[in-house]
C-alpha cells in the first residue's frame, strides 16, 4: 500500500500569514479554488482584490511593494501565459518583488510538472527559468516550508518569486 | 480641442503631495511640467497605469493618487475599470489622455475611435464620478473641484499634441526613478 502525498491548503495559508502577506490579488484557478482561494476569500485576515485579468495583478502587487505591503498574486497557468509580458517587464526586468502562486490546471499530481506531456504544464517551469524567476513546487505539504523564506527573500532582494501548485490542496 | 501639455499644466496647479502615475508621452511631459519624486512611471507593460495606481491607492490610503493614463493604454486593460469600480478607492483619480491614436507606435488610430465613450465606460463600471472635457477653459474652471471629490473619479480629456518634449526612454525604463519613488514613499517619509 502506498501513501498518496497530500497538500494541505491550511499549511499554505499559515505560511502566507507567517510571511507577512496580507493582500491576495486573484483570478480564480480551478486547482487552488476549493482548498486555497475560497478559504482565503472567507478569511478576514486577508484583503482580497479580485481582478479581471492577471496582468492587473502583477502591477498591483508591484505597486503595493512601494507601500511596504506584501501581496500574493494567485492565478492559473493559463493566466500566467496570458500575462507574460507584464511578468517579464514589471516583475523580472524591473526586479520587483511580485510573488505569484500559479495553479497548474490539468496537472497530473503524480508526474513532475516539467515532465508532463502537456504543453500547458511542462512549459511553466522552463518559462519561469527563462525569465530568471525563482520557482518552488507545491505538490505536497512539506514543500510549504519554502514559502516563508522565499517570500522574505523576494522582498529583501526585490525579485519576483513563483510557487507552482501541481496538486489540488485539500 | 485642448493641447495635452496645456491640460497637464493646469492639472499641475492642483497637485500638492499626490502620487502621480504616468505613462509614455504623458510621462515625458509630466516629468518636465511637474517634477517630483512622487511621480511614478507606470510602464514595463502597456496598459497597466491604472493597475499600478490602484495598488498604490490601496497601499497608501492616506495619499491621493492621480493616474495619467493613455487612451490606447486603457483599451489594453479595460477590465481595470471594473476592478477599480469594485474596489472603490476613495483616493483614486483616473485621467485618460484621449488623442485617438497610438502616438508612440506611429499614430495609428484606436480601434473604434469615435464610436465609444471612455467616460461612459467608467461610469457604468462603477466609478463614483465621471467627466469628459474637450475645451481647456471648461477643464480649467472645473478641475479644482473635481480633484476634491471622493473617488474613484474618472476624467477623460480629449486632446491633441502640444509642444515637443524630450523623450528619455532610458529614464522611464531605468531603475533610478523607481528608487527615487520608493525612497519618497518610505515609512520615514509619511505624509
Amino acid at each position: 500500500m502506498t501513501n498518496t502525498p497530500q497538500l494541505k491548503g491550511a499549511a499554505i495559508i499559515d505560511a502566507l500569514k507567517a510571511s507577512g502577506i496580507k493582500i491576495i490579488v486573484s483570478v480564480p484557478d480551478i486547482t487552488t479554488s476549493q482548498g486555497l482561494l475560497w478559504p482565503i476569500a472567507r478569511d478576514p485576515f486577508f484583503r482580497h482584490v479580485r481582478v479581471c485579468k492577471e496582468d492587473e495583478g502583477v502591477s498591483i502587487c508591484a505597486a503595493l511593494s512601494y507601500c511596504n505591503q506584501r501581496a500574493l498574486l494567485m492565478i492559473q497557468n493559463t493566466g500566467f501565459f496570458d500575462s507574460i509580458n507584464a511578468i517579464r517587464g514589471i516583475a523580472a526586468e524591473y526586479h520587483q518583488p511580485v510573488c505569484m502562486l500559479i495553479g497548474l490546471q490539468g496537472a497530473e499530481p503524480d508526474i513532475i510538472p516539467d515532465q508532463s506531456p502537456k504543453l500547458s504544464i511542462n512549459t511553466v517551469g522552463p518559462m519561469l527559468d527563462l525569465l530568471t524567476i525563482e520557482r518552488h513546487w507545491l505538490r505536497e505539504t512539506a514543500e510549504a516550508a519554502a514559502i516563508v523564506p522565499a517570500i522574505n527573500k523576494a522582498y529583501a532582494t526585490s525579485e519576483p518569486v513563483a510557487f507552482v501548485v501541481g496538486r489540488s490542496p485539500a | 480641442m485642448m493641447k495635452r501639455d496645456a491640460c497637464l499644466k493646469i492639472l499641475a496647479r492642483y497637485r500638492t503631495d499626490e502620487i502621480v502615475v504616468s505613462v509614455y508621452t504623458g510621462a515625458f511631459e509630466w516629468k518636465k511640467i511637474a517634477p517630483s519624486p512622487l511621480n511614478y512611471i507606470g510602464v514595463g507593460a502597456m496598459g497597466q497605469a491604472s493597475s499600478h495606481g490602484l495598488g498604490l491607492a490601496i497601499g497608501r490610503p492616506d495619499r491621493r493618487v492621480f493616474v495619467l493614463d493613455g487612451d490606447g493604454s486603457l483599451l489594453m486593460n479595460l477590465g481595470t475599470l471594473i476592478t477599480i469600480g469594485n474596489q472603490g478607492p476613495k483616493n483614486f483619480y483616473h485621467f485618460v489622455i484621449h488623442n485617438g491614436v497610438y502616438e508612440v507606435n506611429g499614430s495609428h488610430p484606436l480601434p473604434g475611435e469615435g464610436k465609444f465613450n471612455f467616460a461612459g465606460l467608467a461610469r457604468e463600471a462603477g466609478y463614483k464620478h465621471s467627466f469628459e472635457f474637450s475645451e481647456l477653459q471648461d477643464f480649467e474652471r472645473r478641475i479644482g473641484d473635481i480633484v476634491k471629490l471622493e473617488g474613484p473619479v474618472f476624467v477623460c480629456v480629449n486632446v491633441e499634441k502640444g509642444e515637443d518634449y524630450a523623450m528619455n526612454w532610458d529614464y522611464i525604463h531605468g531603475p533610478e526613478q523607481r528608487a527615487l519613488f520608493r525612497a519618497a514613499l518610505a515609512p520615514t517619509n509619511p505624509k
